[in-house]
């Protein structure tokens, strides 16, 4: 069985090999074969999966060696996969939903004549992934994690005609960079502390490691985590990739890219336990990116931005019920799941909706769209009711699991701030994903002419839109609504189906530990608070955008509202703090080397050309000057030879 | 010496040995064979010049003379086939000539060296036909006052200096000779042979002639002075030694040698004239390979001199004059390493570090050749210094390396023309890489192996050369000489920019299309440039194996 984990990976590889390297021969199959590949990897994984069921839970964990990659004395990395309970998840998450996305991309990009290069790229997005949760060491998860941020720049750049997106892809690839340095410098500070970079002699030896070496790894991993899962304080190029084309969003948001830093963190799991001021750190960032994406959703017109911004905050409930330790690893696993399904489903109905109004993104002018997109109304709306965690649905069983860990995180005054914190987020996520369902399904349509494509870089290519016309919205084709139902029936089920009898818990319990959570108020008191909460943050949506008419050009707005447009000035510090900051270290870098050190090297330069010029003035061409100088060097060579001697 | 003593001298030189007591000179033809070729070939040129007819001369020539040093080539393989480099090494012609690795090295990279210099000697078609003649790089007619009626009408007769060819094969016969030399009488009629010849090929160049003339009377009297010393100097050795066979010199020097010539006690075992000997050697040496400060002719010679014939004088005459360097220093020399080293230590410095910053300021390609080319000897030289058979294998591959990159430097130098012939200066060269991007790119790899770069030949010869150094003791000169490497890739990458980076001038030259002769030149170049930069090993334990002087 364990011979089949290279698969897993190769599937998906081999499709990006082929349909980068086949031309355009491939044009008319390319994304046939891409999907199909994509499928083949869920299949291979489903059957590891039952596989997997028929043992016992300790025996589960499967290994599979298939060469030395770095044979170095002391410096030993193989390629090398280890699949268990955590890692299985994974890939049911990635290539599951990534073979919808697949199928959903074939109906979608139908008209973007480099189709076969975008399903390329999604393969290789699924083949970085896949190694990334599969590897057996650091080394290796490092080059799944670098073949993420490569893929996810390729795919958010795909329309790279635009300059936007250019930017875009830009902008996420050097933010990623920066956690990608945090994740070398762990495994450079793990290869001098343990000597070796496989998970379980890291991950065994912990106890005989000290805190400080500990703490300084955990953070440097949190670092890397905030890279690739757009947490406070790198999640400013979050946003920005909804450059990239919707399933690209869909990809990045439920399967792959930003759950890898739940991964590895969760992985890591033995180093953070060992480390309180690492996990304090982890569950700080996860409380502050969870508000802060919330409030982010919350002002954002674009719908697919505030689903950026939904994303960020769920992805902050994961870090923070990650950083709980025991009690919270295996429900931040579990929210990650149900999120991937309704997060997924979320992107691919906002991508459906787009498809059916000339690819407008602006919420302010849909309106009443239910009637005409019924099942992406229907999908969507499940997918909402999910998120916001309505009783029963798969977004309330894990989200409440989180918060109820979160009040447990002690007994004093931190188990109030992160679970009021967590609280209160999930009421805010009620409200704006109120506000997107109502902005978009309901209320009277105020839908306007298609925009002039010169004056506006947001229109997706391929799409022939006459400048002017009213958008006619239309259910999309069924490539493209299947997998928004199959992701519906996930939303719905989902988080259900894992809290009958803890099945989830007691699946991971063998590779996170599990201790249950003792908040400092009762569960049902949290629970009910939960409901509470959701109905407030509904009650105020409706309230503010269900009664009144919602105006086609947004309103100013209070100061937070507008920092929130600008995603809480995120860029604005950014370019302060680092650019300008930058700007000068380069400046009086330049300075130093054109002054100092150029200095040197233009005066060495023209010392030795002053030298020269000198010195050729010998060479004056007259035979006699030579001769000269030949009798001189004669006299001077035997009269060293003779005084060498002291003849 | 008293007028008696030189009279006793002669009287009983008369008496110990009479004529007819001279034993009949035993030759190994066989182990000779590769100058004796090359001579042979010579004669017969002449002969052609003689009486073959005008029109048939050209192709004669080229044809005798590639067929000749392919021949000795051949001869040289077959004698190191036979093991002759190694253990069957031996002095052959009475103890004249040493037939043994480093000799059938140097000669083989000196032939192959030569063949393709023939090459470019032999190229017509860089100018356009004058009078419906082809015209190469040398004189219609070189005894022709230049600028004359006389030489108008021998240009338009379409006459040309076919003699070069059998002068160069004389040159090369010299030059097979003088780094196998095994006694120092031999060694400087070598250096004759293969010098006067060079003094005439470079008095003959078509255009630019009062400057061949000049450079190569310069070269011909400098040339003579550094003779008079070589042979002042063999006079003392022999005053001290009794000898001049290198083998009966070394046991002299040693002291292993007790016997007392009657005829020469006043002066045998006198160390001051072993010194001063020594070292005039050592400078009629010195000057062939272009060391500070016996390296003034180079550039004025370079420059002057037809293109061909300055890469063939750049790249054989070194090769020759630092094998002959060689097994004087190892061979007879070895007892006086703590002499000549600390000596020839200031010698590499100075050339090493004047090459590399005179070059800095020249404007003329073919004196920033030159200067190059001196710096690159005080590189050698740091080899030879390392006195170490790791010295000599190193210093052996460095001659191939550095032969074959000069050649072709040259040759490339020979394509860049405008109405006045070859487009030296500098400021012609800008923007080359624009207009004939292969051209430039072939020279820039030439540039790069003489700066050293990585993946090029010259660096793979630089690190042996430096390495056997260090190994050897003198760790100071290779700091000095990778200072002076920094500083000479300054001027190589200079005019890499100059034609890659700079805008084209509107009269620029025009770069000719040359026939396969010159093409085979540069190719040949080229790839040896890369293979020894790339794969070096087998040539680097080829030259190890040749490493060891026989005595």
């Amino acid at each position: 069985m364990e011979n089949l984990i290279a698969l897993l990976v190769a599937a998906p590889l081999l499709g990006a090999a082929v349909l980068l390297c086949g031309g355009r021969r491939l044009d008319r199959t390319g994304h046939w074969l891409g999907t199909l590949l994509a499928a083949a990897s869920f299949v291979i994984g489903a059957v590891l999966f039952a596989d997997m069921l028929g043992k016992g839970a300790e025996e589960r964990a499967l290994h599979q060696r298939l060469f030395s990659w770095v044979p170095v004395e002391g410096f030993q990395a193989d390629i090398a996969f280890q699949l268990d309970q955590l890692s299985m998840t994974f890939v049911l998450l990635i290539t599951g939903v990534g073979t919808l996305i697949h199928i959903y991309s074939i109906g979608y990009m139908e008209h973007d004549e480099r189709r076969r290069r975008f399903f390329g790229y999604l393969n290789l997005f699924l083949a970085a992934m896949l190694l990334l949760v599969l590897a057996d060491n650091y080394l290796l998860l490092y080059m799944g994690w670098e073949g993420v941020g490569l893929a996810s720049y390729l795919l958010i750049g795909f329309w790279q005609h635009k300059p936007s997106a250019a930017t875009a892809a830009k902008k996420a690839f050097l933010v990623n960079r920066v956690g990608d340095m945090g994740l070398s410098i762990a495994i450079m500070l793990m290869f001098t502390t343990f000597g070796t970079f496989a998970f379980g002699p890291v991950l065994e030896s912990t106890s005989d490691t000290s805190e400080g070496m500990l703490t300084a790894i955990g953070l440097m991993l949190l670092l890397a985590a905030c890279g690739k899962s757009a947490q406070v304080p790198l999640q400013s190029w979050l946003g920005d990739a909804m450059e990239g084309p919707t399933p690209v969003s869909a990809l990045i948001h439920a399967a792959t890219m930003v759950t890898a830093g739940v991964y590895l963190i969760v992985r890591s799991g033995a180093i953070f336990n060992a480390a309180p001021d690492a996990q304090l750190a982890v569950v700080i960032v996860g409380a502050v990116t969870l508000l802060f994406g919330a409030i982010v959703g919350c002002a954002k017109d674009d719908i697919k931005k505030a689903l950026a911004g939904s994303t960020m905050s769920q992805i902050g409930y994961m870090i923070l019920a990650a950083g709980l330790g025991p009690i919270g690893y295996a429900f931040a696993i579990m929210h990650l799941v149900t999120h991937g399904f309704f997060k997924a489903g979320l992107f691919l109905g906002a991508g459906s909706v787009m498809h059916g109004m000339n690819d407008e993104v602006d919420m302010r002018k849909y309106g009443g769209l239910r009637t005409y997109m019924p099942i992406t109304f229907v999908t969507f709306g499940l997918g909402y009711l999910a998120i916001i965690g309505f009783p029963g649905l798969s977004g309330f069983w894990s989200k409440d699991k989180i918060i109820e860990a979160a009040f447990a995180y002690d007994d004093g005054i931190r188990g109030w701030i992160f679970g009021g914190v967590a609280l209160l987020g999930a009421g805010i996520t009620a409200f704006y994903m109120t506000r997107v369902m109502i902005l978009t399904f309901f209320g009277e349509k105020r839908w306007q002419p298609a925009p002039d494509p010169d004056r506006t870089a947001s229109v997706e290519p391929g799409v022939d839109v006459t400048p002017g016309e009213m958008p006619h919205p239309h259910e999309s084709p069924r490539s493209m609504t299947i997998p928004m139902i199959v992701l519906a029936f996930g939303s719905v089920f989902a988080g259900g189906l894992f809290s009958l009898n803890e099945a989830f818990v007691t699946w991971l319990e063998p590779v996170t530990q599990f201790e249950h959570p003792h908040p400092v108020i009762s569960v049902p008191a949290i629970t009910a608070s939960t409901v509470v909460v959701l109905l407030i943050g509904v009650a105020i949506a409706w309230v503010m955008y269900g009664r009144r008419p919602v105006p086609v050009t947004a309103p100013r707005g209070s100061l937070l509202t507008r920092a929130a447009r600008r995603d809480l000035l995120q860029d604005d510090f950014n370019h302060v703090v680092l650019v300008r900051g930058g700007e000068h270290l380069t400046r009086s870098l330049v300075y130093v080397d054109h002054t100092l050190v150029d200095g040197v090297v233009n005066g060495t330069a023209a010392s030795f050309g002053g030298l020269s010029g000198r010195l050729r003035k010998l060479q004056n061409g007259y035979a006699r000057s030579y001769a000269v100088s030949m009798f001189g060097g004669t006299a001077i060579l035997i009269a060293a030879t003779l005084l060498m001697r002291g003849v | 010496m008293s007028a008696t003593a030189v009279h006793s001298l002669w009287t009983t030189a008369a008496e110990v040995e009479p004529f007819g007591r001279i034993p009949t000179p035993h030759i190994e033809y066989a182990q000779l064979a590769p100058a004796l070729i090359v001579v042979g070939a010579a004669v017969l040129g002449i002969l052609v010049e003689a009486f073959v007819p005008r029109r048939a001369r050209y192709h004669t020539q080229v044809f005798l003379a590639v067929v000749a040093l392919t021949a000795a080539f051949a001869a040289v393989v077959g004698l190191a086939a036979g093991g002759y480099a190694t253990t069957e090494a031996q002095i052959a012609a009475m103890g004249a000539i040493a037939v043994d690795g480093p000799a059938l090295f140097l000669q083989g990279t000196i032939l192959l060296a030569s063949l393709v210099a023939v090459f470019t000697f032999a190229e017509r078609r860089l100018d356009p036909a004058a009078h419906g003649n082809r015209i190469d790089s040398f004189a219609a007619e070189s005894a022709a006052v230049p600028g004359s009626d006389h030489e108008k009408a021998a240009v338009k007769a379409g006459f040309t200096t076919t003699e070069v060819f059998p002068l160069a094969l004389f040159a090369v016969t010299g030059m097979l000779v003088f780094p196998a030399a095994n006694d120092l009488l031999t060694l400087f009629i070598a250096l004759e042979v293969f010098s006067l010849p060079l003094y005439l090929l470079c008095a003959v160049a078509r255009r630019k002639r009062l400057m061949s003339q000049e450079a190569a009377v310069k070269y011909f009297l400098l040339g003579a002075f550094s003779s008079a010393f070589l042979l002042f100097g063999i006079a003392l050795v022999y005053g001290y030694a009794g000898s001049v066979s290198y083998a009966r010199i070394a046991d002299v020097v040693e002291g292993s040698v007790r016997t007392i010539d009657p005829a020469l006690a006043d002066t045998m075992g006198n160390d001051a004239l072993l010194l001063i000997g020594g070292a005039m050697i050592l400078v009629g040496l010195l000057f062939k390979v272009g060391a500070v400060p016996f390296h003034m002719w180079t550039p004025d010679v370079y420059q002057g001199a037809p293109t061909p014939v300055t890469g063939f004088m750049a790249a054989a005459t070194k090769v020759a004059a630092f094998g002959a360097l060689l097994r004087l220093l190892y061979v007879v020399l070895p007892g006086l390493t703590w002499d000549w080293r600390p000596v020839m230590w200031a010698v590499a410095i100075v050339t090493m570090l004047g090459g590399a910053i005179v070059a800095i300021t020249q404007t003329d390609i073919k004196r920033l050749l030159a200067y190059s080319s001196i710096a690159h000897a005080g590189f050698i030289l740091a080899g030879v210094i390392a006195a170490t058979p790791e010295g000599i294998s190193s210093v052996l591959f460095y001659l191939l390396v550095y032969s074959f990159v000069t050649i072709g430097a040259f040759a490339v130098v020979t394509l860049v023309r405008d109405a006045g012939g070859e487009a030296t200066h500098l400021s012609k060269w800008a923007g080359l890489g624009r207009r004939s991007p292969l051209v430039a790119a072939v020279f820039a790899v030439f540039l790069l192996s003489f700066a050293g770069i990585p993946l090029t030949s010259g660096f793979a010869g630089k690190f042996a050369v430096f390495k056997a150094a260090a190994d050897g003791g003198a760790a100071a000169l290779v700091v000095v000489g990778v200072i002076s490497s920094a500083i000479a890739a300054f001027f190589y990458i200079r005019v890499i920019v100059l034609m890659f980076f700079s805008e084209p001038k509107p009269e620029g030259p025009t770069v000719a299309v040359p026939s396969p002769l010159t093409m085979t030149a540069i190719g040949v170049g080229v790839a040896v440039t890369l293979v020894l930069g790339l794969a070096p090993q087998y040539f680097l334990d080829l030259a190890s194996q040749a490493g060891v002087f026989v005595r």
